[in-house]
């Protein structure tokens, strides 16, 4: 290191010691520090939307009704859904990770546009409360789709409040996506051409164009929610001459590209990951980056598939299955090329790399049971059941919530300049793939036999499956609790991890931890292909003797 | 950085704008039957055009910025033709006769 | 390094970075604005070919040489924008002051005849709001209804998002007014202003003929 800029103390000067008043974390234009502000925001939103889970999967302990009443219960899983969808998956790695790490990774000193970055954190928790405003005056019973006419004309929840709250957080995720984008293009460093991007990158790049071409559809069909609701005009309800099919091909022509926004930041972790922990390139390295993109355009074109059922035209039915059956190719390209990177290379079961592999494998079941409901004749089957739960928590949860939380113990080094404890991490690691499992594979099979969704009784047949899913479920509680403690723990007490620990390429492994404020003393220049790790093993042998 | 055009080209641009306005008034005032809309809708994109080339420099700028300005476009047709998919081939019956 | 210009912004190294960057922005906000618009658009298509009479119909109700009055008002409105920004860059600040305030009074006008047809339809009874009758008249009087929800909606959003031009366009004004020279960063901010002012002017030269032309003769 050159000229390392000191604090008073003689410590480095780093992002978290550049000021300590609540006023220099509340007005920061540090990308780094709104990471962390986001981070607080969407953990504090994971337990509400965890707590609501909690409470009906032990509704669902039995097949009577002991605990909550019906109209609890759907308010309970639609607000699990809301917070879930909107104030943690689809921020969770592009305003978190992504926030953080896009400018390190491309060597510029912040995003394009700092304050506009900041702005869309004080959106995002202006949107937040008016969802908890949501949940204190009772909660919405809608499910998180907010369906009409149910949603305009039926439901006595606060379905405005809710819309509101999603409605502001998509500017959110606007801004986010708008940031990302432009720096990308704009400020990446010099010798970084497209083709030498890390593939988290790639994958972040490709979620913002998501997030900026769907969320304005979302938001302008929510406004048209919230006025037929409260003025009680014809724009979906068909007893006013509306179409409630129109309201499900807008909703959703956001909300499948938003599976991608919850998913793609999730494959650009595990790609970082997986080359790491085996120190190898990532085989194919061009067709990772491109199937990103490719899944972002592709994946708006497949949205009738949730609609096999509605009414919609069977015409129309066909191709969108058809359609649908494309989104596999990009999806698999990534699952084979991530194996065949592990193949030949020296693999390291560090925590990390212990969620990467399970995202690997929970992500292809989920993607797989995806082809099954992409075929007409099955999701007339198995549409509105729990296979359909099944299998978008094996995306959701699965997929990405593993990424991120493998993707934040692969980066708290970074964050924070500490290392987790690694024994604790891989525990929790194995508890949460197992929990994991158990809650979500057993209600494969109850769908698959016919058990509905969003029912807070069943048929006594399916108890000992519930009860799986459920025991399951507290496993995967303990397994998320424990890395609050331990990251917690380690702030003070962690060892002191140094720039690069893992020894692991990439710009944002070539400065401090936890790096300068202005991320980097100098500007980087990158002169070589990513992941080369042979090229670290000839430095690192050469070094040693 | 001053690519913008000459006070003239503006000048120009602005009365193909007015005339294409007086056109779209006359052509809605003749019935042509289906061409109606064809032709009302040719003449607000041919403003469109021209505004978006001319006044909002898109003649001059870089091919990001072309690729940027295309992608709403291009997603919004999705949005239309898979949407417009069902519901030309739909069975469509209305819940309001009157 | 050289010194840094002032209007040079962190993180970017030099002016041209930082411009284009600006400009990516908005184009990238303006795609999210057309997608916006562009759903009310399909929702419009979709009832009007499930209703073809009823549209029709209720589109007869609409002043159509108020409507092209208007679109006339904002296509001037647009030149003259595209010569403030025209006037910035050759920093002749007396004409930037001009142009701008003829762009906003433009607006202004616009935004009063949208208002006066307003009040109209609100005499006529064709507000579909509740505690007001809806009276179309014609064969299709709830499909009558549909269109001029959509209406009400579209041209709503519109005349917000003028509103918001105006009074941005406005703003810049004193900005002009105020200061004795024109600067890098204002020609910068000014332009961005007129993509924002323009693309409001493109959804109203769609929503003119889609609303208000289609009675036919």
């Amino acid at each position: 290191m050159t000229s390392v800029t000191t604090t008073s103390q003689g410590q480095e000067r780093h992002y978290l010691n550049a000021g300590y008043s609540i006023r220099s974390w509340l007005l920061t234009t540090d990308h780094k520090r709104i990471a962390i502000l986001y981070l607080l925001t969407i953990t504090f939103f994971f337990f509400v939307g965890g707590a609501m889970a909690t409470l009906f999967r032990l509704e669902l302990l039995t097949p009577a009704a002991d605990l909550v009443s019906a109209d609890t219960y759907n308010r309970l899983f639609s607000m699990h859904g809301v917070i879930m969808v909107w104030f943690f998956l689809v921020p969770a790695i592009p305003a978190t990770l992504g926030n953080f790490l896009v400018p390190l990774m491309v060597g510029a000193s912040d995003m394009a546009f700092p304050r506009l970055n900041l702005a869309s954190w004080y959106i995002f928790l202006l949107g937040g409360l008016f969802t908890l405003t949501m949940m204190i005056v009772g909660g919405v019973d809608t499910g998180w789709t907010f369906y009409t006419p149910y949603s305009t004309a039926f439901s006595n929840s606060a379905v405005i409040l809710a819309i509101v709250g999603v409605f502001i957080a998509g500017f959110s995720s606007i801004f986010t996506g708008i940031n990302i984008i432009v720096t990308v293009h704009k400020l990446r460093a010099p010798g970084l051409t497209w083709f030498r991007l890390p593939l988290f990158i790639w994958a972040n790049y490709a979620t913002s164009v998501i997030m900026v071409l769907a969320t304005p559809i979302l938001a302008i069909t929510l406004v048209l929610v919230a006025v037929e609701r409260l003025l009680g005009i014809g724009i979906f309800d068909p007893a006013l001459g509306g179409d409630p099919l129109l309201f499900q091909h807008l909703f959703w022509f956001y909300s499948h590209p938003a599976v991608y926004i919850m998913i793609l930041p999730g494959m650009g972790v595990v790609s970082e990951m997986i080359a790491a922990f085996a120190r190898r390139p990532v085989f194919g390295y061009k067709f990772v980056a491109l199937s990103s993109v490719a899944i972002a355009v592709v994946g708006f074109l497949v949205w009738g598939h949730h609609m096999f059922v509605s009414g919609q035209s069977i015409y129309a039915g066909m191709v969108f299955s058809f359609l649908s059956f494309l989104v596999a190719i990009p999806s698999a390209i990534k699952v084979f090329n991530w194996t065949a990177s592990l193949h030949g290379g020296s693999i390291a079961l560090d925590t990390p790399m212990l969620y990467a592999l399970g995202f690997i494998g929970l992500f292809t079941m989920g993607g797989l049971t995806g082809l099954y409901l992409a075929s007409l004749a099955v999701d007339v089957h198995v549409h509105d059941t729990y296979f359909i739960v099944a299998h978008f928590h094996y995306i959701m949860v699965g997929g990405m919530v593993m990424a991120y939380i493998g993707g934040l113990h692969y980066w708290w080094p970074k964050f924070t300049g500490r290392l987790y404890p690694e024994w604790w991490g891989r525990i929790s690691a194995i508890l949460i793939f197992f929990g994991f499992n158990l809650t979500f594979f057993p209600q494969f099979i109850l769908g698959y036999q016919g058990m509905p969704r969003r029912y807070h009784v069943y048929a006594p047949e399916f108890q000992v499956l519930n009860v799986m899913s459920t025991a399951g479920a507290s496993i995967l509680a303990v397994g998320y609790i424990f890395p609050i403690f331990y990251l917690l723990w380690s702030l003070r007490r962690g060892e002191r991890a140094g720039p690069n620990p893992w020894r692991a390429t990439g710009l944002e492994w070539q400065t401090a931890s936890p790096p300068p404020p202005h991320n980097f003393e100098r500007q980087p220049v990158v002169s070589g292909q990513p992941y080369d790790y042979d090229a670290v093993a000839t430095e690192e042998s050469l070094r040693d003797e | 950085m001053n690519d913008t055009d000459s006070f003239f080209s503006y000048l120009l641009v602005f009365l193909a704008l007015l005339a294409l306005l007086a056109a779209t008034v006359v052509v809605a005032r003749v019935d042509v039957g289906r061409l109606n809309l064809a032709l009302g809708l040719g003449i607000a994109f041919t403003k469109a055009l021209l505004i978006v080339l001319f006044f909002m420099h898109l003649r001059h700028a870089r091919r990001l910025t072309w690729v940027a300005a295309a992608a709403g476009l291009f997603w919004l047709a999705i949005l239309f033709l898979l949407t417009l998919s069902d519901v030309l081939t739909r069975v469509w019956t209305p819940a309001v006769g009157g | 390094m050289n010194e840094r210009p002032a209007a040079l912004g962190h993180p970017y190294d030099d002016l041209e970075q930082q411009r284009d960057a600006a400009t990516m922005g908005m184009w990238l906000f303006l795609a999210t604005e057309v997608l916006f618009f562009g759903a009310l658009f399909v929702g419009y298509t979709v009832y009007r070919i499930a209703y073809p009479q009823g549209f029709s119909e209720a589109s007869r109700h609409l002043d159509a040489t108020l409507g092209a009055v208007n679109t006339g008002l904002l296509l001037t409105s647009s030149f003259f924008m595209a010569l403030a920004v025209w006037a910035a860059g050759r920093r002749r600040r007396r004409l930037v002051l001009l142009f701008l305030l003829l762009t906003m009074f433009l607006g202004l006008g616009f935004l009063g005849i949208k208002g006066f047809e307003w009040y109209q339809e609100f005499r006529q009874n064709l507000v579909p709001l509740p505690g007001l009758t809806f009276e179309a008249g014609g064969d299709f009087p709830q499909q009558s209804e549909l269109f001029f929800n959509f209406y009400f909606i579209m041209t709503g959003l519109h005349a917000v998002h003028l509103l918001i031009g105006v009074l941005l366009v406005g703003f810049f004004a004193v900005l002009v007014w105020r200061r004795t020279r024109i600067g890098e960063a204002f020609i910068m901010q000014l332009e961005l202003l007129g993509l924002y002012w323009h693309f409001v002017d493109v959804v109203w030269i769609f929503l003119f003929p889609l609303l208000y032309l289609l009675g036919g003769t």
